[in-house]
């Protein structure tokens, strides 16, 4: 629908103008020849079908998939030509899979429909002749007047017309489009502003011409006429009147704006992404098997066909006198038959393909993807939040990254500014209860004395309280409950909004500390200082920007004194201080610097009241300067910000989400290689890097900054490759900002990743969105094509979330924009090591186990038909009967496979999260390697050999079978040809039953149901299919031949014979690799399986006391002195993994046992 | 945004949390070892039972196509030579246990293609033996069509004189083709003949299916017992099918030893398609009749079971550490 829409509003120009035209309230001029523009509803469609088309678009999408194609084919193929097997065969387990399939699809489909409606039902007030009225959100048009009221988001793209402020403005937040939180302000034009009633509003005679819909979120070009007393007043449009659907009413009661966009025109809608769709790994495998087994399946139709033509050559075959040819069959020319046999073998052996694979991988995908969600563990209590799944395609990708991309602000921190530590007039304080205490002075010294400042302290705050741009919300309705931190506020209705979060947190803290910030009231900014108000008259702003890297108020105080507060960088007030303890102050910076604080510097300045008036003169020449505006505004500032009283300093701490360092401990541990991209600056970036144990203090840490130039930078890469290759011992860190990376990436890219794939950490600073996407893209275009991971929390972390393999949303403060491009969403950080080590671990086994059954289980099915074929003159001859061809991957089969690929743990998720290393064993995709994959393949072959050859024998030398015999209680036994493939067919349903069982480790009663239920209701299946003469049936070949084959004893004897012969050569096998070559998988599990104890789910079981403690180290020495032998036997691991799972289990433990 | 009062907590039930109790079998020598053994022994034994009960089934077979290194019946293999009849003589040198079984058995012959049976598609059709100039041939179809039609008649020789050996051709074929799965039209004026108004034979059958046993009347049709077994295709192409059995009179507990007489009435031609003609007697025994291979696939694995579990014990002794509580 999306794609329609673009076309037609992307590559259809000739039907459309450059600009739209919209008669506000739809007043259209009355003179004749006007033809009105045609636009698009306000509905908002993310759904994919409907009634009408579900079914014709869904087939179409479904046989747009290779495998359901080729069985349409197969099934064309039979209702065409005189085929061996009945087009039901085929037709019957592909209409079955459609179904599924589209029952699936439909579902997914529903729950759309059902968001849609939600959104598209909204209510919402319109102002149709001069009164309002409420209506839906769908049935907006272009040219509405629509009301908005406080806290609730716009409906579509409108023109503010006007607000309940006289001056027109209003405030937005735009988080859920582009993740800012801060307060924007909108305004509209004077004209339409003082139509503040719906009355008023119908009078208005206007219209607004724009450029047609696009997709740029800050582009909005436009014009608005108004006709005043027979007077068309022109009015431009820019985006600072444009009102984003999506986008939040805040801090003003209601405004009326005009829909000029609207439904998917919409630019947020525009900016839907229609999600590439992510394929994994497991599934590129998976159709590479399937190349591999349809040539197979060519080779073995192409092999019949000409042996059965060599085998006719010889007339005595061709036509012996027990079995004629009919005319037709004389008649046909011969090249046709060729065909017509070739395909009937085609036909014979399709289901060589396992038909339902896809079917069944997506019923788990999408089944167990549920448990993501349902995961205690990865709920947040605070926020409310459970972990999302948006794509269920993934999961099993979850088991198989290499390397963890990701975010800092909001992903490693809590993008949660907190006031810790500042330094005033050179003595460091701390803030401790909302007070401020000295360094070396405990809360307890102070005593309950009442909160007395110096005035030292008390200019700095009130300097840190004024220096800012931080607006104010106050919420009488309390409608979001958001818990901001300002509780213990004077007012709980206040809420703080900046652009910046440093700002924030420093007008919070010292609100805390008694010097209130309460508002802007006209040309004043009040504060209360411990209740007093007090009012400074804001006579100027000096915007901050990255030049400066300071900002700064000119205030007059009440006392009449003019005053200037700065605040900025380090680097960019010491040198312009002249007063003050600024060496001490220097000092204490570097000390929070080095602890990770964010630190600033605030300075102030008195001005006399002439030099405030030079000041004053030259601002407004600057600000009025028709030419070189910047640079004289510059100049002004320079001459103001200068002369400076050092105040202090401040340390904002971003804190570190809880169990960051050990999340991305155990992710190294797990062999994955984590990167953080931030566009922070280096030095906070750095020191965030150190504290959540992603740069060790061990760790020699490589810098490629700051370089200029191409040459330059190459020169830093060779210098640094060579460090690298002669100090290989020791791991590097490597830090990379986003120029350097840029020209790195321009010249050396190979170079370029050839020194970050040496580094155990990579740190890139100062990045773009788009180059941490290009970064991640550069990751997985390299030659070992390695599976990569995004976290992010921002919608600067979109790109890379939707570039990586798998994108991982953090459901953070900065709106909902990654968590919605993601393709799962978790609350914190530190459940990535749940979600991978465990989730993904269990999912990649089980499908993994899965993919390679369900070949093997069609190859067993399969080749006695081959086989089969050498005794029958090739003459495409079944050896099943069609019911048991239709039924066996529709039902015999089918469920102990789903319900092993739900519930298998080879390893219980405690141990796979205590031991990181276990990872490890799944890399690289190797359970679907050729290796196993051929192991698996040829196992299957063997199986089918010994099902036909085992009840070949059986039939050849068995007098009673061969022939009949009266035998126990005078049955008569004859074994036909459906006899013997019954008797094949129940061979293969146990021995392939069975062989899931012995894969399956965890059994729970619903394994236990379905794999038992299986092999029960094929025997009862049988026994009913074959005990009535089915009336629809042309033949009834398989009547009574069930019974009658399990009514002779050897057949019983044949059946226990085969089956354990099958089995026991796989369990020889098992049993020694998991001896003398065990993986550390296996080890794992003997813990458990020593262990005996069933609720080892976590360490919190053993809340008993000691003697379980000193019961699970006894356990541990076991295992580690087991693994002794075994380590010496695999020398030839470089890095051993088993000493950090030892000590994973020691750092994580703890973290099991304080999560309960 | 969410609303505060429902809580997304996620229920801290052991299926959603995937703690599902679960038996989780390793296979560890301790439990390896010993159930090979124990399915090793358990295998042997039943391997030698199923032997040594094999080997007490007598089977005695005798070719008669009359060519190659077949010496019986040499005189029949001319087609020309019909009806032609020869005799195939044999001594037993002990008792027969009884019962005893008699069968045909045919090689090189498959019945298992494809379009032999009723199995062409549409599946109704019987061509090319649906029609014999344009009236419907009964019983239609190429396995009707070429029912096996060389007859047995068992003499033992006592005293010089031939004593017929009474052969039993009922409840030879599936009790429920018999009953249940073949019809016969139902019969005019009580007559079966009439029946079969408006159809013909089958073009090689020298006689009609309501006259395929003049000797019982009951037993024509398409519940001719001999019918039935012939319509139940063999899977491959070497097999025996059931033709009497001996139960009767004195020789209810087997054939006593001495000399005997097969007369063979000599019909069915083999020599186009080289197959083998052969008369088998046989009796059987509790698990069947005479199979070799059971018991030594019985054997083959459980000693195979027996001796992993020995190299197992090895290699778990040899690349241990002492202190291994398995």
């Amino acid at each position: 629908m999306l794609r329609w829409m673009r076309e037609q509003l992307g590559f259809d120009p000739p039907h459309q103008s450059d600009t739209r035209t919209v008669y506000i309230a739809n007043h259209f001029p009355q003179h004749g020849h006007y033809v009105p523009q045609r636009f698009a509803d306000n509905r908002i469609i993310s759904s994919k079908y409907t009634v009408w088309n579900f079914v014709p678009k869904n087939l179409f999408e479904q046989f747009r998939r290779i495998a359901n194609f080729y069985f349409l084919i197969i099934f064309l193929v039979q209702l065409m030509i005189d085929t061996p097997t009945s087009p039901v065969t085929s037709g019957l387990p592909l209409f079955f899979v459609i179904t599924v399939t589209a029952i699936k699809q439909g579902y997914e489909d529903w729950l759309r429909h059902k968001a849609d409606n939600e959104v598209n039902g909204a209510p919402v007030f319109v102002v149709r002749s001069g009164s309002l009225v409420q209506t839906r959100s769908k049935s907006i048009r272009v040219g509405d007047i629509v009301r908005v009221a406080k806290d609730e988001t716009f409906p579509a793209d409108l023109v503010l017309l006007s607000s309940d402020r006289i001056s027109g403005t209003c405030h937005i937040t735009t988080a859920s489009l582009d993740g800012e939180t801060n307060l924007k302000t909108h305004c509209a034009v004077p004209e339409t502003a003082v139509c503040q009633t719906a009355s008023k509003l119908e009078g208005l005679q206007a219209m607004v011409e724009c450029q047609q819909p696009e997709a740029d979120l800050y582009r909005f070009v436009g014009r608005l006429t108004v006709k005043q007393n027979e007077e068309e007043i022109v009015r431009p449009l820019g985006p600072e009147n444009l009102l984003l659907r999506g986008a939040r009413l805040k801090n003003t009661r209601e405004i009326f704006g005009v829909a000029v966009y609207t439904g998917m025109e919409t630019k947020m809608a525009l900016n839907y992404k229609s999600k590439s769709q992510k394929r994994s790994a497991v599934e590129k495998s998976m159709n590479t098997f399937l190349i591999i087994y349809l040539g197979i399946l060519l080779l073995e139709a192409t092999l019949s066909t000409i042996l059965k033509y060599a085998w006719q050559a010889n007339s005595q075959w061709d036509e012996p006198f027990y079995n004629r040819k009919t005319e037709q069959e004389k008649n046909s020319s011969q090249i046709l038959k060729f065909i017509s046999d070739f395909l009937a073998f085609l036909v014979l052996y399709n289901f060589i393909i396992p038909i339902s694979l896809y079917v069944t991988v997506e019923m788990q995908k999408f089944l167990g993807s549920f448990f993501i969600g349902w995961d205690l563990d990865l709920y947040h209590e605070e926020s409310n939040e459970k972990a999302q799944v948006n794509t269920s395609d993934l999961n099993e990708e979850l088991g198989q990254v290499e390397y963890v991309l990701t975010d800092k602000t909001g992903t490693l921190t809590e993008n949660e500014m907190q006031f810790r530590e500042c330094s005033i007039n050179g003595i460091k304080y701390q803030e401790i209860n909302g007070r401020l205490v000295p360094e070396g002075m405990t809360d307890d010294l102070l005593g309950e004395s009442s909160p007395h400042l110096s005035s030292e302290e008390e200019l700095f705050l009130k300097a840190v309280s004024l220096c800012h741009t931080v607006q104010i919300s106050y919420d009488q309705t309390d409608g979001l409950g958001k818990s901001f931190p300002q509780a213990n506020g004077s007012s709980p209705h206040m809420e703080y909004y900046a652009s910046s979060p440093d700002e924030k947190a420093l007008v919070e803290a010292t609100k805390r500390m008694g010097v209130t910030f309460t508002g802007i009231k006209g040309e004043n900014m009040e504060i209360k200082t411990f209740g007093r108000l007090e009012k400074y008259k804001l006579l100027h702003v000096l915007e901050f920007d990255a030049n400066r890297r300071r900002m700064s108020v000119l205030l007059q105080a009440p006392s009449g004194v003019k005053l200037l507060f700065t605040k900025g960088a380090e680097s960019s007030i010491l040198p312009y201080a002249i007063s003050g303890s600024i060496e001490k102050t220097k000092l204490h910076v570097d000390e929070f610097a080095m602890k990770g604080l964010r630190t600033l510097v605030v300075a102030c300045r008195r001005f006399s009241s002439e030099e405030y008036e030079e000041v004053d003169r030259r601002l407004h020449e600057a600000r009025t300067a028709l030419q070189h505006r910047d640079e004289r505004l510059a100049e002004a500032f320079d001459f103001i910000e200068r002369d400076l009283e050092l105040l202090g300093a401040t340390g904002v701490e971003d804190k570190l989400q809880e169990k960051v360092q050990e999340t991305i401990e155990a992710l190294c541990l797990a062999g994955i290689k984590v990167w953080v991209l931030t566009g922070d600056k280096q030095e906070t970036a750095v020191s965030v890097s150190l504290s959540c144990g992603h740069f060790h203090r061990t760790m020699n840490i490589l810098e490629l900054v700051q370089q200029k130039s191409d040459s330059e930078c190459t020169d830093q890469l060779r210098k640094l490759a060579r460090r690298i290759r002669e100090d290989h011992v020791i791991q590097h860190g490597l830090v990379v900002d986003g120029v350097s990376l840029s020209l790195a990436l321009r010249g050396q890219e190979k170079l370029f990743m050839e020194v970050c794939k040496s580094c155990t950490a990579v740190l890139c600073c100062r990045m773009a969105p788009l180059q941490k996407a290009k970064v991640v893209r550069l990751l997985k275009t390299s030659p070992e094509k390695p599976i990569t991971l995004a976290v992010g929390d921002g919608a600067n972390d979109v790109s890379m979330i939707q570039e990586a393999h798998v994108g991982i949303g953090i459901m953070g403060k900065e709106g909902r924009q990654a968590v919605g491009n993601s393709d799962y969403a978790i609350a914190r950080f530190k459940f990535l090591a749940k979600l991978l080590l465990v989730h993904g671990h269990c999912y990649y086994i089980r499908i993994a186990t899965l993919v390679q059954y369900f070949f093997y289980k069609n190859v067993c099915f399969i080749t006695p038909q081959f086989l089969y074929q050498f005794f029958c003159l090739f003459s495409q001859q079944t050896l099943y009967d069609s019911v048991y061809l239709t039924l066996y991957n529709i039902c015999f089969t089918s469920l102990p496979i789903l319900v092993y690929s739900l519930f298998e743990q080879l390893v219980q998720p405690h141990v796979l999260q205590s031991k990181p290393a276990l990872y490890r064993d799944i890399s690289k995709n190797s359970l679907l390697s050729m290796k196993t994959f051929l192991c698996w393949t040829l196992m299957g072959f063997g199986h089918a050999f010994f099902f036909f050859f085992g009840c070949y024998l059986l039939m050849h030398e068995d007098t009673s079978l061969m022939g009949n015999g009266q035998i126990l209680k005078a049955n008569r036994l004859m074994f036909g040809n459906w006899t013997f493939g019954t008797l094949v067919f129940t061979v293969m349903v146990i021995t392939v039953t069975l062989k899931l069982a012995l894969e399956t480790h965890f059994w729970t009663w619903m394994n236990h149901f379905v794999t038992w239920g299986s092999i029960a209701f094929y025997f009862i299946f049988s026994f009913f299919y074959g005990g009535i003469l089915w009336p629809f049936l042309h033949t009834q070949d398989m009547y009574c031949v069930f019974v009658e084959l399990l009514s002779s004893g050897s057949v019983w004897f044949a059946i226990i014979v085969i089956v354990i012969s099958c089995l026991v050569p796989d369990i020889i096998k098992k049993v020694f690799y998991r001896h003398l070559w065990p993986t550390s998988t296996q080890m794992s599990q003997l813990i458990e399986g020593d262990s005996g104890v069933s609720c080892v789910d976590s360490m919190c079981c053993f809340s008993e006391g000691e003697r379980q403690h000193s019961w699970v180290g006894q356990a541990m020495e076991r295992t580690l002195g087991r693994w002794d032998p075994t380590r010496i036997s695999r020398s030839w691991r470089t890095s051993d993994p088993f000493y950090p799972s030892d000590r994973s289990i020691l750092t994580l433990s703890s973290m099991e046992a304080s999560h309960c | 945004m969410k609303n505060q009062g429902t809580t997304n907590r996620p229920d801290n039930t052991a299926f959603d949390q995937q703690r599902l109790p679960a038996w989780q079998p390793v296979l560890s020598a301790g439990i390896v070892i010993p159930g090979f053994l124990l399915v090793g022994l358990a295998f042997i034994g039943i391997g030698v039972a199923l032997f040594v009960t094999s080997r007490s089934i007598q089977v005695l077979e005798n070719d008669y196509t009359g060519t190659g290194s077949s010496v019986h019946c040499s005189e029949c293999v001319n087609p020309k030579t019909t009806p032609c009849t020869c005799q195939l003589n044999f001594s037993l040198s002990a008792l027969f246990q009884g019962p005893v079984f008699l069968y045909y058995g045919l090689s090189n012959y498959f019945q298992n293609v494809r379009g032999y049976g009723s199995l062409r598609r549409p599946s109704s059709s019987c061509a090319p033996y649906q029609y014999d100039q344009n009236t419907t041939i009964a019983p239609c179809g190429s396995v009707a069509n070429s029912m096996f039609n060389d007859t047995f008649t068992l003499y033992q020789l006592v005293n010089a004189t031939r004593k017929t050996v009474p052969l039993d051709g009922k409840g030879i074929a599936w009790w429920t083709d018999y009953n249940i799965k073949f019809r016969n039209p139902p019969e005019v004026d009580g007559s079966l003949a009439a029946a079969f108004n408006g159809t013909v034979k089958p073009v090689n059958w020298p006689k009609p299916v309501y006259d395929l046993d003049p000797t019982n009347p009951a037993n024509n049709g398409f519940l001719n017992q001999d019918f039935l077994v012939w319509m139940r295709t063999a899977a491959l192409p070497d097999f025996w099918k059931l033709y009497r059995r001996i139960t009767e009179g004195e020789y209810a507990s087997g054939l006593p030893a001495g000399n005997y007489t097969l007369e063979i009435q000599y019909n069915y031609p083999v020599a186009n398609f080289a197959g083998r003609k052969s008369v088998i007697f046989s009796n059987t025994s509790w698990m069947g009749g005479k199979n070799q291979f059971l018991g030594i696939a019985y054997l083959v694995t459980g000693s195979l079971c027996v001796v992993m579990s020995a190299v197992m014990l090895i290699v778990y002794a040899k690349f241990n550490s002492p202190d291994e509580d398995f």
